[in-house]
């Protein structure tokens, strides 16, 4: 019924995790928290500190060229998935939370002036919500939210009067709850028509669709690599040339200088200027080996797969009558995940019993505090696919669900 | 984890003991867990130092809302010494539960006594140290 454009038993060989021995093997359905990781990008990870580990863009020394060689070469590939114009334009962060408090701080702390808007969306994550606060209190901007209506999708229809005023629009390009695939192309011709800049939260988006930032000509993108079966600790900032050559720097130190003395200093070009201090060079590296996984299966395919996966997920919730989901309905603007509520029981209670059979998921508000109260409820369940989810993890989760019932009846 | 559901958790979370509110009260003091979204009311009158009534409201997972309740049926009679005394042990003695490797679900479990601690404390004008809440 479900026939992926790759061998998906191939892909699960080759996740270390899915192997592990034991009675009750995982089903892993929280991949939108955090992936998990291929043997290539968990060898990549300890080959770097194993044959190659140096500081980089300081040794004159082999190691060191080397180390500096493969980071650099992992700004590349980055930039080759989200084609970029220029691998300058790629800056390496912790995180998507890092990426959108550089754009915030950096951009906003010289540009947003008294009165001026921040327009997010009520769907957002707390990363690109509180880093606007933030810098909103300190310049005297505003922040504004477009609404969501209940199948859980932007309402557009004031967006032009939701526009005026506006500095910069930070969206999301995939809820991280609701699975809603935002119209980013089209909001950011309405948003440079008032002459606002767009920052994309791309957390849910990059890993899962191709993503191309000259496509939907936006002016700011940031993404996890965990997220992307990549390693932990490193993010990525793309933002375009011009934008990042007129910022001021983020965080202060080594690496993004070019002159120092006591009383000031004068600053490294892009992306060295974002890069404060000795870097994550092996988890950058591990990214890149990341990003030649992907890429090496497609992400189109990914994403093909993914689509059918996003309608049996739906399908089968839609067998348990107590189960309440919520997003769009199955569609070309729905990512791989379902957020839920069971009536009568309490989302904890339903994923600590989901464990007890097997099938991680997330209970919780998912640090969408905002949409939960759109959506009022307190909290949900998330079950969320990647490449490496089949059917029969789904099918495992619908059976736990009676479980509950059960237990909850 | 479904020794997690034991019937007397489940038991306490579809009829909660002393559920509701008191008014007129000496102590009300309202706790919650941001992570989850969790909300205890924890309502006390307090005779001579002594616990006489006791309510609790909220909503919540099966977990806090029986630890709640069971709380609530051993406070009655209680001094606030006895209060200060009672802790994070205790607590788990009474409603069994083993969550010392459960750090999430601890604290749901935990959240009416935090109530308790932090209402009492106030009541007596004193400072709670964050140790007494860990």
């Amino acid at each position: 019924m479900i026939k992926a454009p790759f061998d998906v038993a191939t892909i699960r060989s080759q996740f270390p995790i899915l192997q592990l021995p034991s009675e009750l093997p995982v089903a892993f359905l929280d991949s939108a928290s955090s992936s998990q990781k291929p043997e290539a990008v968990i060898s990549a990870l300890a080959d770097y500190y194993r044959t190659t580990n140096a500081n980089v863009h300081r040794g004159v020394y082999q190691l060191s060229e080397q180390a500096t060689f493969e980071f650099e070469r992992a700004r590349g590939l980055v930039a080759l998935l989200i084609n970029a114009t220029h691998h300058r334009e790629v800056i390496f962060t912790r995180n998507t939370t890092e990426a959108i408090n550089l754009v915030a701080h950096a951009w906003g702390g010289s540009n947003l002036r008294a009165g001026d808007v921040i327009l997010l969306t009520q769907m957002e994550h707390h990363s690109n919500i509180v880093p606007w606060q933030l810098i909103a209190q300190r310049t005297g901007a505003v922040l504004r939210a477009i609404p969501i209506d209940s199948q859980g999708r932007l309402v557009l229809d004031d967006i032009d009067t939701l526009l005026q005023g506006v500095k910069m629009l930070a969206i999301t390009h995939q809820s991280n709850v609701l699975g809603t695939i935002n119209p980013i192309a089209e909001l950011t011709r309405k948003a440079h028509a008032v002459g606002a800049l767009i920052l994309v939260d791309g957390a849910q988006s990059v890993p899962h669709m191709p993503v191309d930032v000259q496509a939907l000509d936006i002016d700011f993108l940031a993404f996890s690599g965990h997220k992307m079966v990549g390693p932990t600790g490193v993010g990525v900032l793309w933002g375009r040339k011009a934008l990042l050559d007129a910022m001021p720097p983020f965080l202060g130190g080594g690496s993004m200088i070019k002159t120092v003395t006591i009383e000031s200093s004068t600053y490294a070009d892009v992306p060295a200027r974002f890069e404060a201090g000795t870097p994550m060079i092996g988890e950058a590296i591990a990214l890149g080996a990341a990003v030649t996984y992907l890429m090496d299966i497609g992400m189109a395919n990914i994403a093909a797969y993914e689509h059918q996966l996003s309608a049996y997920l739906i399908e089968r919730l839609d067998e348990v009558p107590e189960v309440t989901w919520y997003g769009p309905p199955v569609g070309a603007d729905r990512g791989a995940m379902a957020a839920f509520s069971m009536t009568g029981v309490h989302p904890h209670d339903i994923a600590q019993i989901l464990d007890g059979e097997g099938v991680a998921v997330r209970a919780g508000h998912h640090c969408t505090q905002p949409l939960h109260v759109a959506l009022d409820v307190p909290s949900s369940v998330r079950a969320s696919c990647y490449l490496y989810t089949n059917t029969h993890d789904i099918d495992r989760l619908v059976r736990g669900l009676s479980k509950v019932k059960q237990l909850f009846g | 984890m479904s020794d997690m559901y034991r019937d007397l958790i489940l038991e306490h979370h579809r009829y909660p003991h002393n559920f509701g509110t008191l008014d007129p009260h000496d102590v009300s003091q309202e706790e919650h867990n941001p992570l989850c979204g969790d909300r205890i009311r924890l309502d006390l009158r307090i005779v001579d130092n002594k616990i006489t009534e006791v309510a609790f409201s909220g909503k919540g997972c099966a977990v806090s809302q029986a630890a709640a309740s069971m709380l609530t049926d051993e406070l009655i009679g209680m001094d606030l010494d006895q209060v200060r005394q009672y802790g994070k042990a205790e607590l788990l003695d009474l409603i069994g539960l083993p969550l010392d490797k459960n750090p999430v679900r601890l604290k749901c479990a935990l959240l009416s006594l935090k109530a308790l601690k932090v209402g009492v404390y106030r009541y007596l004008g004193q400072n709670i140290t964050t140790d007494e809440l860990d």
